[in-house]
């Protein structure tokens, strides 16, 4: 052979080979997945996959230890992944995409809905889960058309903390709140003396909607009906405490962290806040007040908190074991302790009775989280996301003059329609 | 056997083969023949085929099947559900449709228009003039060059969130400044008149670098005779700059402001740290609606979002073709 011809067919072989390895790497990637899903479901294996949105506790962490013994009196080694909450729910779509869903999925509840729809969870009544003894109002965000598909694991929800200092200073008694009209004249009041009344969320993300639905509902409006008398004086009350000065500007940005630390700077008399924020309050002396309906009485707040869901499995001989995991995981003593560390309530009766024993001063949060609703609930499902976004959009634009309330809410209803009916 | 052939032969033919060894060659010459032309040339052209295979891959796969996927996903109906049954029903232009019915189209490719071209004029004004200031070498001008570099070295993240602070209404330093002015609070990021101001004030800051960088290196390659020439016969500074660096630099301020043109279209980070779009859609472009459709609510919405990002697609494309056809015509001239 020339050299001429051995070079040449040297490069032929190289370009090839190049071109071979891209294609061997994009069959083996396919090739090695699809071996993936085919351990992940083979029955009977030893290792249950559970995916969670706290990556904050790693392995050694007494939430990770739980899971772990769960895991150990199911007969079975539970592989524990920690996500981003915002990264989660994509990841569970994407995995159950691909067949290669966790046998335990615990996520945010506003999510289940949409895991629901996507055909990703089973209902309870596939996989016997029980949820007999949980709050209904709790369980709300985890039915769907008549279908449970999962138990929360606990519940957080929103309250008003105040700085008593700040309320002494401007000779308002906590106790007199009871209706909007006495919560603005304490406003009045505080910024008489020089300081911030309120701090809130009122971004235009989920988080928006969130903070706004316990005004929403405490004036009687519906998630069906933006643009209603009672919607539009909730929105009012807010966009008025704006324009008062009551509430600084910042609040048409402010996360519910941002809002928060606002707070903590020892300026401002009211924060809009949940459960969450428990430790922090305590440290700097706030204490807390339900959030006043419109005319009296505690307003609806809506919960937070995860579900524990069983995603849908080819070998669904599966469900039995993660049903077993998940059981041990929401037993009255595991579950206390997890509420405890994660500032939330838990979901049962005897759950609570046994937090409160340990520390009375979540009365006042367990009472919330009694009066509390799910957003998805009302049989809205996945109409939520589409209302809420439509919610914080009006809220964004009464709250910075770009329109007023009633206008504003208006045309949230009709793109709301718009986007439901497309 | 033609001339062709044998010539073929002796070109394939090692260089001093002969000397080294007559009887091999006379073997050679004996045994199996050599491949005809069209087989040489047919291997030339696996070869060829094989050099450019890599690159075909590469770009199918990385390019257009990504392409081709939005452009499908576009005009399918793809909710959560198809996400895990794959099964997405074909709805021909309905998305396009309906994003362009949108209360929400209007405002974004308004505030897609003057985000683009208002940061793109003073990025361009601006760095060409700190280019033609740099271009005269002074002491510690390499210093304060590299300061003018800074924007450019910092994560989008850490410039988006310091403007964010300095522009905050009831904290932000230059509230702070204005009111210490006797002038009152503006609500930079708060107020529908003024966030759009706000991100574009951000985000001409964070392009003046690029843009400086590319109009000095191509300040540069002027010859200095050139000017040398022009102030020998007199012209001032002004003219200098609009008859001679001004015409010699249009390649180069083409590409910049193209290059310009599609970064800043699809500029995201900046303002969703600044804004997220709000206050309601005053600061919303075509982008940031995009990113809302598909990942901002609980509810995916993919198909629109996928429509969105095709129309930013197709008006990228277009200024790239007017670049080209006015880069032909300059060369035609």
């Amino acid at each position: 052979m020339t050299v001429h011809a051995s070079r040449k067919a040297r490069a032929v072989c190289a370009a090839l080979l190049t071109f071979g390895t891209v294609a061997a790497a994009a069959v083996g990637c396919s090739s090695s997945g699809s071996s993936a899903a085919a351990s992940s479901s083979a029955s009977g294996g030893g290792t249950y996959t559970f995916w969670d949105p706290y990556p904050q506790y790693n392995n050694t962490s007494d939430w990770a230890k739980l899971i772990e013994s769960c895991g150990t009196k199911a007969g079975v080694t539970v592989k524990r992944t920690g996500f981003d909450t915002t990264a989660l729910t994509t990841q569970a779509l994407l995995a159950a995409q691909q067949g290669k869903a966790p046998d335990i999925l615990l996520v945010d509840n506003p999510v289940v809905s949409t895991l629901a729809k996507a055909g990703a969870l089973t209902t309870t009544a596939t996989n016997g889960l029980a949820t007999g003894s949980v709050a209904q109002n709790i369980l709300g965000a985890g039915v769907i058309d008549g279908s449970t598909y999962g138990v929360p694991i606990g519940a957080n929800t929103l309250a008003l903390y105040y700085n008593p200092k700040i309320l002494a200073q401007a000779h308002v008694d906590p106790a007199s709140i009871t209706d909007w009209a006495s919560l603005t004249a304490a406003l009045a009041k505080v910024k008489a003396i020089g300081k911030t009344g309120i701090t809130f969320s009122g971004i235009n993300t989920e988080e928006g909607s969130f903070q706004f639905l316990p005004w929403f509902w405490g004036a009687g409006a519906n998630l069906t009906n933006l643009d209603s008398s009672q919607a539009v004086a909730a929105l009012t009350l807010w966009t008025t405490w704006l324009k008062d000065g009551y509430a600084p500007n910042s609040v048409i940005q402010d996360t519910q962290t941002t809002a928060w630390q606002e707070f903590q700077t020892g300026n401002v008399a009211f924060a809009e806040n949940g459960t969450w924020q428990k430790a922090g309050a305590a440290a700097m002396g706030a204490k807390v007040i339900e959030i006043p309906a419109e005319n009296g009485g505690a307003a609806p707040v809506p919960t937070g908190g995860e579900f524990f869901t069983i995603p849908v499995q080819k070998d669904t001989s599966r469900y039995a074991t993660s049903v077993k995991i998940v059981s041990c995981l929401s037993a009255t003593s595991n579950i206390v302790k997890t509420d405890n560390t994660l500032n939330y309530i838990a979901p049962t009766k005897a759950g609570q009775q046994a937090q409160l024993s340990g520390d009375s001063s979540l009365s006042d949060w367990v009472s919330a989280v009694g009066v509390a609703k799910a957003r998805t609930g009302d049989n809205l499902g996945t109409k939520y996301p589409v209302i809420s976004q439509q919610m914080w959009t009006a809220v964004q634009k009464a709250e910075s003059g770009a329109a007023t309330p009633a206008a504003a809410l208006a045309a949230a209803q009709s793109a709301a329609t718009a986007a439901l009916n497309k | 056997m033609t001339t062709e052939q044998s010539r073929t032969r002796s070109a394939g033919r090692p260089r001093g083969g002969q000397s080294r060894d007559g009887a091999a060659e006379a073997a050679s010459s004996r045994g199996p023949r050599r491949p005809p032309r069209a087989r040489v040339l047919r291997s030339t052209q696996w070869a060829a085929w094989g050099f450019l295979a890599p690159v075909v891959v590469y770009l199918g796969l990385f390019y257009a099947y990504p392409l081709y996927r939005n452009v499908d996903l576009s005009i399918r109906s793809y909710t959560v559900t198809s996400f895990v049954s794959g099964n997405a029903p074909f709805t021909g232009f309905a998305n396009y449709r309906s994003i362009f019915a949108s209360s929400t189209f209007a405002p974004a490719l308004l505030n897609t228009a003057i985000f683009v071209f208002v940061s793109i004029g003073f990025q361009f004004a601006i760095g060409l003039a700190l280019a033609v200031f740099f271009h005269r070498n002074f002491r510690l001008s390499g210093l304060l060059r590299a300061l003018f570099l800074v924007p450019w070295l910092l994560p989008l993240l850490v410039s988006a969130s310091t403007w964010s602070w300095m522009l905050n209404s009831d904290s932000g330093i230059v509230n702070a400044f204005l009111q210490a002015l006797g002038l009152s609070q503006i609500n930079w990021l708060t107020s529908p008149t003024w966030s759009l101001t706000a991100v574009l004030i951000a985000n001409i800051w964070i392009g003046i670098p690029f843009n400086l960088v590319i109009m000095y290196s191509g300040l540069q390659s002027i010859p200095g005779d050139v000017f040398e020439a022009a102030a020998i016969d007199g012209a001032s500074g002004w003219q200098r700059f609009w008859r001679i660096t001004f015409p010699l630099l249009r390649p180069v301020s083409a590409i910049t402001l193209l290059l310009g043109f599609v970064y800043t279209l699809k500029v995201f980070d900046i303002i969703w740290i600044m804004t997220k779009g709000g206050p309601a859609t005053s600061s919303t472009t075509l982008a940031i609606w995009s990113y809302q459709l598909s990942f901002g609510s609980l509810l995916p919405d993919f198909s629109s979002a996928a429509a969105v990002g095709n129309v930013l697609i197709i008006i990228a494309v277009i200024f790239a073709l007017v670049y080209v056809r006015a880069r032909h015509r300059l060369e035609a001239t």
